[in-house]
């Protein structure tokens, strides 16, 4: 397979080029548009989706389906898993700008940037899912580092805002800092930048004695640090109930969702494709490893949930704790394992961003964030109440619930492997997350709203919102054409 | 079909209950009526001299792992799916008038609950089997939560994670089995071809160290749910708070769903294992009937403890469970005859205690058996229906409830000699119990508080009755029962003894 030169590989990025084409002209129509109360930015932005999806779908289907291509002289690769997040990304990215639209806390004076900065931050996840190359996976993280830590602080009036970005920003340049320091030590041992050389490479090495296993574990460890800094995996973790508690609700369902699964497709690539081989874990037993901070991100994750008054902080603790799970089916990053990670992540956009649009509806017409602000949601609410126990009970892994499917999909992977501890570890760990998620349910059903108990009522636009999340989180579990999907996606990655 | 029809027309029926207004009442009603009268056909209809599996659908369902919508009946799930179709409607009429707030909200759930259990005792694909399991937890935590007594938060959620945490370890199990079953690509979920490959003699399966651990997770599941001490914590409080309708399910229903599992999973599928824990050898030998003496001994002490009339009968039903148990652990053809069939008496009587006990609190508003006297002059009709379910329940030849117990303890006799006779002492406990709250509620002097208490009125009436005839018709003819799985527990039998 040799990699396109610069000129070939222009058509098979158009749908980057299209982000990019598509941000700028965000900035300018907000420059004409003088009436701020204006919702065509944001529908501009959402046209960019739109449009970026086709595009992706098209270069797939006409390139993309048979093997792996490898653009810009093997910088980044196109190839059905980096489709596969791309698809899930821009439905992210999506869900997030009609979130916005209908969220209230947002400046209007500041929308312009606001949509271009969540184009330009998808952009960078584009990269992060599609890079082979040390160097491309840096400057992708970094673009979607730098562009969040200004969407997180996007609240100019409120001092929290501020706080999060202020803490996203320190954490992810010390995350950073450790994760390029990690990445040079690889590229001065192996002498190459190239995913698919570097792990071969290394085997070498280590076999010849050349380099020892201390230093391709110290160099894995600090990779790792900007990785699991990412998918906030303990101890990389601290930054996040912060930062989405912070963070306009918006952009704290996208970060819990497209930046975790950005952070998980750069994880796949870069320990499936590069340090996957056998002949390098015999020599680091980094499996082990992965196994200890995967089970460290859900148990400190679920423990840390339990006390929360706070339905955003609680939800950011909850996503931490999913962290966890998905890093199970990457401990021995066996093809089950990552199929499992993919078909977890597809399930997991839908059941959180429903989550948390349940907290934009809620935040919105109650004007509360804490769990008291749910209170006898079911009788004044009852149809988003509902909605929120699907996504509650599919979180928690409740059959029939997808939940439970990918849940299911993950731990059979892990059993494979014989990591029963990691397997119990992690279902115990269902049965403590229920315990939070129930206090949801508590508070929406079983008491009664103190003051007026009137009905909300929401827009007809709402509930068909609603139940794009509500169906998927149904029904994704009892149709076979995801587990193809995302088996499909895993079998085109190479592996060393 | 007719089978895929009974599981799901309680579902379509949530779904009409969700999107009909209010007051077309009678047709929600009607709903769970649908269920019953395609059990009195299955009930007619299912032929009684095979051990076969009858009205079998298999069809693809996730291709990816194996998984099949594998759905049939043999003599013990018919059995139990009459129970169920039985106790639907009569729960219905129970709620009716009870049930205040948000009616559709609450026959919504039921009805959900109702596909559940039907779909659990149906199903023949292991993976679809623990979905139907999980399936009952969500609607019964919220019908306990929403419609339940004071601390009805504290016990819903107890219910749940104690639940949760035993299936929990029984996907484990279940994973485990599935990835044993053969090579990547040849895997199964299929219980009928489980249960064949276990006992192959050099398959995977037919490993004892690996039965017994398998056997231990799913164990642990179903233990909670029957309830086995020490996981029945979770049962008095459950059944304290419930709405009545409920406590009927979850005594009725609920709790077989524990001793059902044990007799399709760990039985059935696991031989080795299961003869590892009753084979009568040691501690571990003896491990199984010593959990259900436990459970008999344990439970009706602590039913003659209590004051509270309902608390009485949920630590009641305990004990009951635990003659279930001896009889599985007994693994011969008198045993496990008693034991289904206690399964099924069980649930008619313990049904009509809590829906007894139900009438009571509906009147007097608290349940205190020291709180009322002499009631068998003032309400009659309610102290005889009273009467005959306190026989019925704690054993007396003629009625229903005598002959599955003394199957049980018959079956155990032959393999756990001395656990069997102090097992007994369950018995004279439990008529103790019974006979003494007889005495403090219908005897004695009548309470002047309630001189003006009414009689049972003649819907509660229309739902003691089916269940009083029940007790009265098995009790001198208990081969009707019997019959619908006498082959499919001598089928049973000759695989355990074929060990």
């Amino acid at each position: 397979m040799q990699p396109l030169s610069n000129i070939d590989s222009l058509l098979h990025f158009s749908p980057e080029i299209l982000l990019v084409i598509f941000a700028a002209a965000v900035i300018i129509l907000d420059l004409v548009v003088k009436n701020r109360e204006s919702v065509a930015v944001a529908h501009l932005a959402l046209v960019g989706c739109l449009c970026t999806l086709a595009a992706v779908l098209f270069i797939h289907f006409s390139f993309g389906n048979e093997e792996p291509v490898a653009l810009f002289l093997g910088m980044i690769q196109l190839d059905v898993f980096a489709t596969f997040f791309k698809v899930l990304l821009l439905l992210a990215t999506a869900a997030t700008i009609l979130f916005s639209l209908r969220s209230e806390e947002l400046d209007a004076k500041l929308k312009g940037e606001y949509y271009a900065l969540l184009l330009a931050i998808t952009l960078g996840m584009f990269l992060m899912a599609s890079s082979t190359n040390l160097l491309m996976i840096f400057i992708a993280l970094e673009t979607v580092s730098l562009t969040s830590y200004i969407l997180a602080g996007f609240l100019t009036h409120s001092p929290r805002s501020s706080e999060a970005a202020f803490k996203y920003i320190t954490y992810g340049a010390v995350a950073s800092g450790t994760m390029l320091f990690g990445l040079s030590l690889l590229f001065g041992m192996a002498g190459t930048g190239d995913l698919t050389q570097i792990g071969g490479r290394l085997t070498e090495l280590l076999a010849s004695g050349e380099v020892s296993s201390l230093t391709v574990l110290i160099a894995i460890t600090f990779v790792l640090a900007g990785v699991g800094y990412k998918i906030a995996s303990v101890p990389f973790h601290m930054w996040s109930p912060d930062v989405y508690e912070g963070a306009p609700i918006p952009i704290t369902a996208f970060l819990s969702v497209a930046s975790k699964s950005a952070g998980f497709a750069l994880f796949i690539r870069f320990f499936y494709t590069g340090f996957g081989s056998t002949g390098l874990m015999q020599f680091v037993d980094w499996p082990f490893m992965l196994a200890i901070v995967s089970a460290l991100t859900m148990t400190v994750g679920n423990l840390a949930a339990l006390p929360q008054q706070n339905v955003k902080r609680l939800l950011a603790y909850s996503s931490i704790a999913h962290g966890g799970y998905l890093l199970m089916g990457g401990v021995l990053l066996t093809s089950e394992g990552v199929g499992a990670i993919l078909f977890y992540l597809l399930v997991y956009l839908f059941m959180n961003l429903g989550a948390f649009y349940v907290v934009v509806l809620v935040a919105n017409e109650m004007g509360s964030e804490t769990i008291d602000g749910y209170r006898g949601l079911g009788s004044r609410a009852p149809l988003v109440a509902l909605a929120m126990v699907v996504f509650l009970a599919s979180l928690t892994g409740l059959p029939p619930l997808a939940g439970f499917f990918g849940k299911w999909l993950l731990f059979t992977a892990v059993l494979e492997q014989g990591y029963y501890w990691l397997a119990l570890v992690g279902l115990l760990n269902s049965v403590v997350s229920l315990y939070y998620y129930a206090r949801i349910f508590k508070v929406m059903y079983f008491e009664d709203a103190e003051e007026e108990t009137s009905h909300v009522s929401f827009s007809t636009g709402t509930f068909a919102l609603l139940s794009t999340f509500v169906i998927p989180t149904i029904f994704i579990g009892f149709l076979n054409i995801f587990y193809t999907f995302s088996n499909i996606s895993v079998s085109v990655l190479p592996m060393q | 079909m007719l089978l895929s029809l009974m599981i799901f027309i309680p579902l379509l029926g949530m779904i009409a209950v969700l999107l009909l207004p209010r007051e077309s009442e009678e047709l929600i009603k009607r709903v769970t009526l649908i269920p019953l009268a395609l059990a009195v056909y299955l009930f007619i209809s299912y032929d009684r001299s095979t051990a076969g599996t009858q009205y079998v659908v298999n069809a693809p369902w996730i291709d990816a792992f194996n998984i099949q919508y594998h759905i049939g009946i043999d003599g013990l799930s018919v059995t139990l799916l009459l129970l169920t179709a039985l106790l639907g409607p009569i729960c219905v009429i129970a709620s009716w008038r009870n049930i205040e707030k948000g009616i559709k909200a609450y026959m919504a759930l039921f009805l959900l609950l109702e596909t559940g259990m039907l779909g659990f005792f149906a199903a023949l694909d292991l993976f679809l089997f623990y979905v139907f399991f999980e399936l009952t937890l969500l609607p019964m935590y919220f019908l306990i939560g929403i419609w339940g007594g004071p601390r009805r938060e504290y016990a819903a959620i107890k219910f749940f994670l104690y639940t949760l945490f035993g299936s929990v370890l029984m996907l484990v199990a279940m994973i485990a089995v599935y990835l044993n079953s053969g090579d990547p690509g040849a895997r199964t979920f299929d219980i009928p071809t489980l249960i064949a490959l276990a006992s192959t003699e050099g398959h995977a399966l037919n490993n004892l160290n690996f039965q017994i651990w398998v056997f231990l997770g799913f164990f642990i599941g179903f233990a909670v749910k029957v309830p086995i001490f020490p996981f029945h914590t979770w049962l008095p409080d459950a059944h304290v708070e419930a709405p009545t309708a409920i406590s009927v399910i979850l005594a009725g229903i609920l709790l077989k769903m524990g001793t059902y599992g044990l007799v399709r999973v760990n039985m059935a599928m696991f031989p080795l294992g299961l003869d590892h824990f009753t084979n009568g050898i040691g501690f571990w030998g003896n491990s199984l009937a010593l959990l259900g003496f436990i459970n008999i001994v344990y439970g009706s002490f602590c039913a003659l403890a209590q004051t509270d009339f309902k608390k009485l009968v949920a630590y009641s039903s305990i004990g009951h469970m635990g003659f279930v148990i001896l009889g599985l652990a007994a693994r011969n053809d008198t045993g496990i005859t008693g034991a289904i069939l206690q399964m099924f008496n069980h649930g008619v009587i313990s049904a009509m205690l809590f829906l007894l006990v139900g009438v009571l609190y509906d009147r007097a508003h608290h349940r205190e058996i020291n709180g009322f006297g002499g009631l068998g002059t003032r309400m009659p009709v309610y102290t005889g229906i009273t009467t005959l379910a306190f026989m019925a329940s704690l054993g007396l030849p003629g009625l229903s409830g005598f002959v599955g117990e003394a199957l049980s303890l018959l079956g155990a006799y032959d393999e756990f000699k001395w656990l069997t006779i102090l097992s007994t002492i369950g018995i004279v406990v439990g008529a103790a119990y019974f006979l003494w709250t007889l005495q403090r509620v219908f005897l004695g002097n009548l309470n002047p508080k309630y001189e003006d208490l009414p009689e049972i009125n003649g819907r509660e009436i229309l739902t003691l009755v089916p269940l009083a005839i029940l007790t009265i018709l098995l009790g001198v003819w208990p081969n009707l029962a019997i019959d619908m799985f006498r082959e499919s527990v001598t089928n049973l039998v000759n695989v355990l003894q074929a060990i």
